[in-house]
């Protein structure tokens, strides 16, 4: 069986063992075109490794925990992480790391090389894989260099490959990957060819920057833009970039330089080269029978071809799919931080403005006209903060993700969400104001008389202790404020602080190491001179972390000033009060208050499910989301008022947590979510409180039933149902 | 959520396919199990089985009527964590009577046609197990019961 592949030994019917990108080098080296010292290993090596290491059966059954249909996009990314983190703990057998170390080392000896993916189908003319699998630069040494193959076959699992691979009908489970080993050309200009535009098809591209190419490929680096007559070869235009800086090679991988004032002000190319690459995109085409998408660099001026692939079939379905929405969630390290900085200092400060300028308006002296006015700036509002929300901050969730594969790649743990342990604890703001809501649960505990003044009902209005329980309940700013006047709201409030007070909750400690030493681990598992970006990428996270909790609340809060406005409208409108406190129907509800004759259409109400009496689920399978195992009566959460009854040591059953509802949490004893995930908002305040938590079990809310007694286990993932209690 | 008769279906599916089960019994205490030739009603309510008087699972029910029957269609292949699905069935065994009329042995014998001469001894049991209760366990670890009284 064969291990390695030289390019010169590769047939036209080897693709199956060495993959669409090696065997298109290989076509090219045989017509001598300049193509760098490659080698390719062999999907031979990658089935040895997969069922000699167990790996096989290990991902298999990680990949079909749940049917693929019911799992979101976040769990798919958790599916990946864990899958990429058995990869990157396995060893490499010694049959194969012998052999394979001794040829690397042969033709490689410590030479710096790209280490590339050539996966099974890859870069063919129906599917390109194109920036969906790692490629690693600058990799010294057979022992680097296998531990790098082993990153590259990981990639095979990255959640965009496999989504990649479900949309366009590949089987999966018969994913494999042969991986090339090339000699790393130190380029001063690289980029890439596009035979024919995907905008104009008259015209081909040439992309340009300096440096290598891996910082035009992740988008980090903006290249000079050519296009060129197809026909005639003439260089139509030239859209020059804000040349700033190059990605070259660092003592291990890459890192980003500023560009010298020379090379800001001259184009990467001379019009000779741009006219001799279009030359060569003309040959490859006619070599391979289609237009070209083609990666080069020039080395002192010596160009090298470094992959060609075919134009992939452009989407004829123009619409825009999710899926393209949620691969565009990966910004880079440069645009998290940039996403920080205005979230941080612009998003949210205007947030905290608008909800103030909001609540000092009194729409009580307004007349219905003017109220439907305020109501409808209010809806506008909320629509502006949403798509803040969308554009910015959910985006930014991705750099608690970007952490988690650095730290995992690196420190390779045994828990593949070690690293969540770094970012928990950083006071989100919901654990601030269950914080307060214990103090007053406290307050009651030491103060006898206070309680039972409380319990009796008999709390003045005017005294201190319901001065500070009105304002706890403002600021939790939930929906339920709208439904019912204030004195209710505050009865609610102090019978859950009454039911707090009984039992208490205390925070339990984190499990394990302590966050220093975790610290300390992630930082030696890298060379000295990474510290300082591995140092600014934990800070970049744990915000990342604190925000994706935080900005909910912001965006709660003005949501909820809406329903005041609303509510008012409610008070004043017999046919606005019969319709449900529903932050879509503003519209509806504007309509009403300007012509009292307007009647809003009766919306039906879905049909309500009826459970098959005969058939019980009795075993839910879901992600395990925090560790621990706990057995409760459930309370399903399905509107705000089931949160008040929520009672100590109960289960917390929901469709999806919200931020606005987490201040029942202290009072848990797990939590289990339809919605699945590890960085949702149920996952992320269970890990705050130490509780066993299960996500994205399908039709929780539905299935499970407030008084069923259940069993959450937090390391597996399971639900249980005891019988008995149905 | 599970529907009843997309359950069913699937049962049914199962139970027409697979002709050999295993029957756990007990007796003082001492677990037994043993593989056994089955037919099913379309209402999952009658698994009837063969066996001879002399064998330790005969013994076993005489002793104690309350058994489960294993029913599942693994290939023995790593596909099965995904593929395979399983259904223990738990109630009550009880004799039948050797009649040609019996409904049930008819049911058994139309199945398992070769078994014909096997239940015509007088030294062979026909049993049903009277199912109260189905749990179905497919992709590893999702379970499900089907209660048949409710």
């Amino acid at each position: 069986m064969k291990f390695i592949y030289h390019l010169s030994q590769i047939k036209r019917s080897d693709q199956k063992l060495v993959g669409g990108k090696a065997s298109a080098l290989a076509i090219m080296a045989q017509e001598k075109l300049p193509i760098p010292k490659t080698i390719c290993i062999s999907t031979n090596v990658y089935n040895i490794f997969m069922d000699e290491t167990g790996l096989r059966a290990q991902v298999l059954m990680e990949y079909h925990r749940k049917r693929f249909d019911q799992m979101r996009w976040e769990e798919i990314w958790d599916c990946s992480l864990r899958i990429q983190n058995m990869f990157a703990r396995a060893p490499i057998p010694s049959t194969l790391f012998e052999p394979l170390s001794e040829e690397i080392a042969s033709l490689f000896d410590k030479r710096a090389v790209a280490v590339r993916s050539s996966a099974i189908g890859e870069d063919s003319a129906s599917a390109s894989f194109a920036g969906l699998h790692e490629s690693y630069l600058n990799v010294k040494g057979p022992e680097e260099v296998l531990e790098h193959i082993k990153l590259v076959w990981a990639s095979t699992w990255s959640d965009g490959a496999i989504l990649y691979r479900k949309e366009i009908g590949l089987q999966v489970e018969k994913s494999c990957m042969a991986v090339l080993v090339q000699e790393l050309v130190q380029g001063q200009e690289s980029g890439v060819i596009f035979g024919r535009s995907p905008v104009d098809q008259s015209k081909a591209v040439i992309e340009a920057v300096y440096g290598l190419n891996q910082g035009l490929v992740d988008g980090t680096v903006e290249p000079d833009r050519w296009m060129i007559d197809r026909d005639s070869g003439r260089i139509v235009s030239h859209t020059p970039a804000r040349r700033t800086k190059a990605i070259v090679s660092a003592s291990r991988g890459v890192k980003s330089i500023n560009l010298s004032a020379e090379k800001r002000n001259k184009p990467p190319l001379t019009r000779h080269k741009v006219k001799q690459l279009f030359i060569i995109e003309k040959r490859l085409a006619k070599l391979f029978g289609s237009d070209q998408d083609v990666e080069w660099t020039y080395d002192n001026s010596r160009l090298r071809l470094l992959q060609s692939r075919p134009i992939t079939a452009i989407d004829k379905d123009e619409k825009t799919d999710d899926r393209k929405w949620y691969l565009s969630l990966r910004p880079s390290f440069d645009n998290l931080v940039s996403l920080r900085t205005n979230i941080e200092n612009e998003i949210i400060p205007a947030m905290v403005l608008e909800a103030e300028s909001l609540k000092r308006i009194d729409f009580k002296r307004m007349t219905n006209q003017e109220l439907a006015t305020e109501i409808s700036r209010r809806a506008d509002i909320c629509e502006k903060w949403k798509k803040q929300y969308w554009d910015f901050c959910i985006p930014f969730a991705h750099g608690i993700r970007l952490f988690g594969v650095v730290y995992n790649k690196t420190v390779k743990p045994e828990n593949p969400y070690e690293f969540l342990e770094l970012l928990a604890g950083t006071t989100l703001k919901s654990v601030k104001r269950n914080e307060k809501l214990q103090r007053l649960a406290n307050k009651l505990k030491e103060d006898k008389s206070l309680r039972e003044l409380v319990q009796s009902g008999k709390l003045p209005e005017d005294s201190k202790f319901s001065d500070e329980v009105t304002a706890l309940a403002e600021e939790l700013g939930t929906p339920l404020s709208g439904m019912i006047s204030s004195s209710q709201l505050r009865a609610r409030m102090l019978e859950l602080i009454i039911e707090m007070s009984e039992t208490g909750h205390v925070r339990k400690q984190q499990k394990g190491r302590s966050k220093s030493s975790l610290e300390k681990r992630y930082l030696a598992s890298m060379p000295k001179s990474n510290h300082a970006f591995a140092l600014q990428l934990m800070d970049l996270a744990r915000a990342s972390y604190r925000l994706r909790d935080d900005d909910n609340i912001y965006l709660g809060q003005i949501d909820r000033l809406l329903l005041d406005a609303v509510q008012e409208a409610r008070n004043r409108s017999v046919v606005v009060s019969s319709m449900p406190l529903d932050i879509s129907r503003t519209d509806e509800v504007a309509k009403c208050l300007r012509n009292p004759n307007y009647r809003p259409e009766r919306r039906k109400s879905k049909p309500v499910e009826v459970r098959d009496k005969q058939v019980m689920p009795r075993q839910l399978v879901g992600q395990p989301a925090g560790a621990g195992l706990a057995t409760g009566r459930a309370r399903v959460i399905r509107k705000t008022e089931d949160l008040f009854a929520f009672k100590k040591g109960e289960v917390l059953v929901c469709d999806a947590i919200d931020p606005n509802m987490t201040f029942v949490v202290p009072l848990a004893s797990a939590i289990v979510e339809r919605r699945g995930g590890m960085l949702i908002h149920g996952a992320i305040i269970a890990r705050e409180y130490g509780l066993p938590c299960v996500t994205g079990v399908p039709d929780a809310d539905k299935i499970i039933s407030t008084g069923h007694q259940i069993t959450v286990d937090g390391y597996l993932g399971i639900v249980t149902i005891n019988r008995n209690s149905v | 959520m599970e529907k009843l008769t997309d359950l069913r279906r699937k049962l049914k599916e199962l139970f027409d396919k697979q002709s050999i089960g295993v029957l756990s019994t007990q007796k003082r205490n001492r677990p037994y199990a043993s593989l056994v030739a089955f037919a099913v009603t379309d209402d999952f309510k009658s698994f009837v089985f063969a066996t001879p008087r002399t064998t330790r699972k005969y013994s076993n029910i005489m002793a104690s009527s309350r058994a489960a029957l294993l029913i599942d269609n693994r290939s023995n292949k790593l596909s099965d964590f995904r593929r395979a699905m399983a259904v223990t069935v738990v109630g009550t065994v009880r004799e039948l009577r050797k009649s040609r009329k019996s409904r049930l042995i008819q049911l058994y014998t139309g199945k398992h046609s070769h078994l014909e001469d096997f239940i015509k001894s007088p030294t062979c049991a026909v049993l049903c197990l009277e199912a109260e209760t189905l749990h179905i366990v497919d992709r590893f670890q999702h379970v499900v019961e089907l209660h048949l009284n409710k």
